[in-house]
């Protein structure tokens, strides 16, 4: 469930206002966006990359809130992971961070033993 | 409240953007149609394709290859596939699917190969969408649709919904052709990126006329590290599980895969165990499904090293296979001027009585998408828009609110606790099956006084929920229906018996009726 938004880091583009498929967030007039109904995320993570500022943070757990500390996520370099591993925006040209998504079906035949 | 609704006027009207909404869309817009498409949330991040990795139904076009797999998708559908519908797919899909490469960014393989089927969630859907957008297609996000308007004569003149951004309010969009594209159900389970998949086309359809086939195809749970929604099916094709005792657990052969699961998760806690993933894969995993890494990062679990609890989160008809009939190769609805595409539809035609999983069902999105457009283009051709022909409402269930006090989260706990239970839906019997029925018409019957304050929101809610209530009710008439085992329907009170392959129909909504038709039908 989505658990931050950083103000520190978000200016305010309201991306995620517009890309959220729940309608969470809420736009505030010259202030970044409010988390207006937390309990309607359904923990898809999208919202994330849609975030070039990495300013949002979405707990895996999906059933209830689970609070989390702002300063601590800021430190754990979890913000913006998914982004990057993605390979979107400023990282597209990271060969390292390629989409490698059609190796799914040969993990698949692995797994097959085939 | 605001005054009236802002009206719009379209050749085609697409409900839905996501995988075969926007397909729809490219289509319909491509061939020279004003498009509008009405999205609940946002085309690009909506939709179940949209947080996964959907591989498509791929079989080039070499001598033979395709009569063979065809044929084999016919063996598993065990009498309930049509290889006219097959054949049609897998070509529209290679005709097609490649095409998106122009917003689409494939990466080559390790041989230099671009392989066209297999993309990646996040990035197709926005490149769904700006390619629809490229093609002139008007996209409404956040405008859930709430119901159908019909001409006098029965065809279907467009819908009516709601904003919930900006100013808010009604719209109405008269068409001259509707094509639905929401989705199946999951009845609000934890299923990644499935939340706004409620049913509502479902419930739409019938109110206009539709019936629905292969609803009881529908028992299908997916494993997720236990709290989460991350239903990526991929690692743990190399899982091993036990039991809090460390016990292995034994996959028995079934036409389950994860009935045993569902058996042990009834006595306690099951955790996974992927230490057999091989080295490469581990490294890989990154840049194959990027938020499966993600989740168990930020629970601080090490997925090779660390056995971690699991759930099974009910995919409902989504991977299951019911939905509205298709009445013809047009991907008709039955209903003039309804056409369907995607999950929305039943995909007994390709998949029969066993899940498309990701691969079938996203060619059928793909491909039904495309082939609803051409023929909402011809009809229009036809027909024209006729937006000046007076249209009333259809719908009915969950739009009057207001009388009583009934708790809708109450009613949506009560439909979860049937239609999501594994062990009962995995292990059915009549008698399972009646309890839940009488327990889900109570439910249904509770509905109209479930009393909400009359914003956007509040509205698209009460809707859904009538949607997912009927949608429960619709799979387990379905399942009564069809006394004997077959597919992802099993009946653990299954008489033996040999009977002709026949699809179960079912429709209606304050009565509901079943029926059978003959395998294969007028499509």
């Amino acid at each position: 469930m989505i658990e931050l938004l950083l103000p520190a880091r978000c200016t305010g583009c309201n991306a995620c206002v517009t890309a959220c498929p729940r309608d969470v967030f809420d736009p505030v007039p010259d202030g970044p966006p409010r988390i207006a109904r937390q309990a309607d995320c359904q923990t898809c993570f999208l919202c994330e990359l849609y975030c070039q500022e990495d300013a949002l943070y979405v707990h895996p757990y999906a059933d209830h809130a689970r609070p989390q500390d702002a300063g601590a996520i800021e430190a754990s370099g979890l913000l913006g992971a998914y982004r990057r591993d993605s390979g979107w925006d400023e990282w597209a040209e990271d060969e390292t961070l390629r989409n490698q998504h059609w190796r799914m079906e040969d993990v698949f035949r692995r797994a097959r033993g085939a | 409240m605001t005054a009236g609704p802002t009206h719009h006027e379209a050749d085609v009207l697409i409900i839905g953007g996501g995988l075969a909404g926007c397909w729809a869309a490219i289509t319909a817009a491509q061939g020279g149609a004003r498009v509008i498409v009405a999205e609940k949330g946002h085309c690009g991040t909506s939709g179940v394709a949209a947080a996964g990795g959907p591989g498509h139904w791929w079989v080039p076009p070499d001598p033979g290859r395709r009569e063979e797999a065809i044929a084999r998708r016919m063996a598993t559908a065990q009498g309930l596939g049509d290889a006219a519908w097959m054949a049609r797919i897998i070509d529209r899909t290679c005709r097609t699917l490649p095409t998106i490469a122009s917003h689409y960014r494939y990466v080559p393989d390790d041989d230099g190969r671009i392989r066209h089927h297999a993309l990646r969630g996040p990035e197709y859907l926005r490149a769904l969408r700006q390619k629809a957008q490229a093609a002139g297609a008007i996209l409404l996000d956040h405008s859930p649709a709430l119901e159908l308007l019909r001409h006098a004569d029965g065809s279907i003149a467009g819908a009516r919904g709601v904003s919930r951004q900006g100013t808010g309010g009604d719209w109405v969009v008269r068409a001259g052709a509707t094509i639905l594209a929401t989705g199946g159900c999951g009845f609000r389970s934890h299923l990644l990126g499935g939340m706004n998949n409620t049913g509502d086309g479902l419930l739409m359809a019938v109110e206009a006329g539709a019936v629905l086939s292969g609803m009881e195809l529908s028992a299908f749970f997916t494993v997720v590290p236990a709290g989460t929604t991350m239903a990526r099916t991929m690692i743990y094709s190399f899982a091993r599980y036990h039991d809090a005792q460390g016990r292995p657990l034994d996959r028995p052969p079934g036409p389950h895969d994860n009935a045993f699961l569902a058996q042990a998760l009834a006595h306690g806690p099951v955790l996974c165990d992927l230490s057999a993933t091989p080295e490469d894969i581990r490294r890989q995993l990154p840049q194959i499904s990027p938020n499966v890494t993600l989740a168990f990062r930020r629970l601080g679990i090490d997925p090779f090293r660390d056995r971690f609890p699991i759930a099974l989160v009910g995919e409902g008809t989504i991977r299951g296979v019911g939905g509205v009939r298709v009445a013809g190769p047009d991907a008709g609805a039955g209903v003039e001027g309804l056409f369907v595409a995607g999950d929305v539809a039943s995909r007994e035609p390709v998949t029969g009585a066993i899940s498309g999983g990701g691969a079938v069902n996203a060619a059928w999105a793909l491909s039904s998408g495309c082939i609803a457009a051409e023929a909402a283009l011809e009809r229009v051709r036809r027909h024209g828009r006729r937006a000046d022909t007076p249209a009333e409402r259809t719908g009915r269930a969950g739009l009057h609110s207001g009388r009583g006090t009934e708790d809708a989260t109450a009613i949506e706990r009560a439909v979860q606790a049937e239609i999501l239970s594994p062990v009962k839906q995995y292990f059915r019997t009549e008698a399972t099956l009646a309890t839940a029925r009488d327990r889900l018409d109570a439910a249904w019957a509770a509905l109209p006084h479930t009393a909400g304050p009359p914003t956007p929101q509040a509205r698209t809610r009460r809707r859904e929920l009538a949607a997912l209530t009927a949608t429960a009710r619709w799979c387990t008439a379905g399942a009564l229906a069809r006394r004997t085992s077959l597919g992802l329907h099993q009946r653990a009170d299954t008489i033996a018996a040999t009977t002709p392959p026949t699809s179960i129909l079912t429709g209606g909504l304050d009565r509901i009726w079943t029926d059978s038709a003959p395998a294969g039908g007028p499509a």
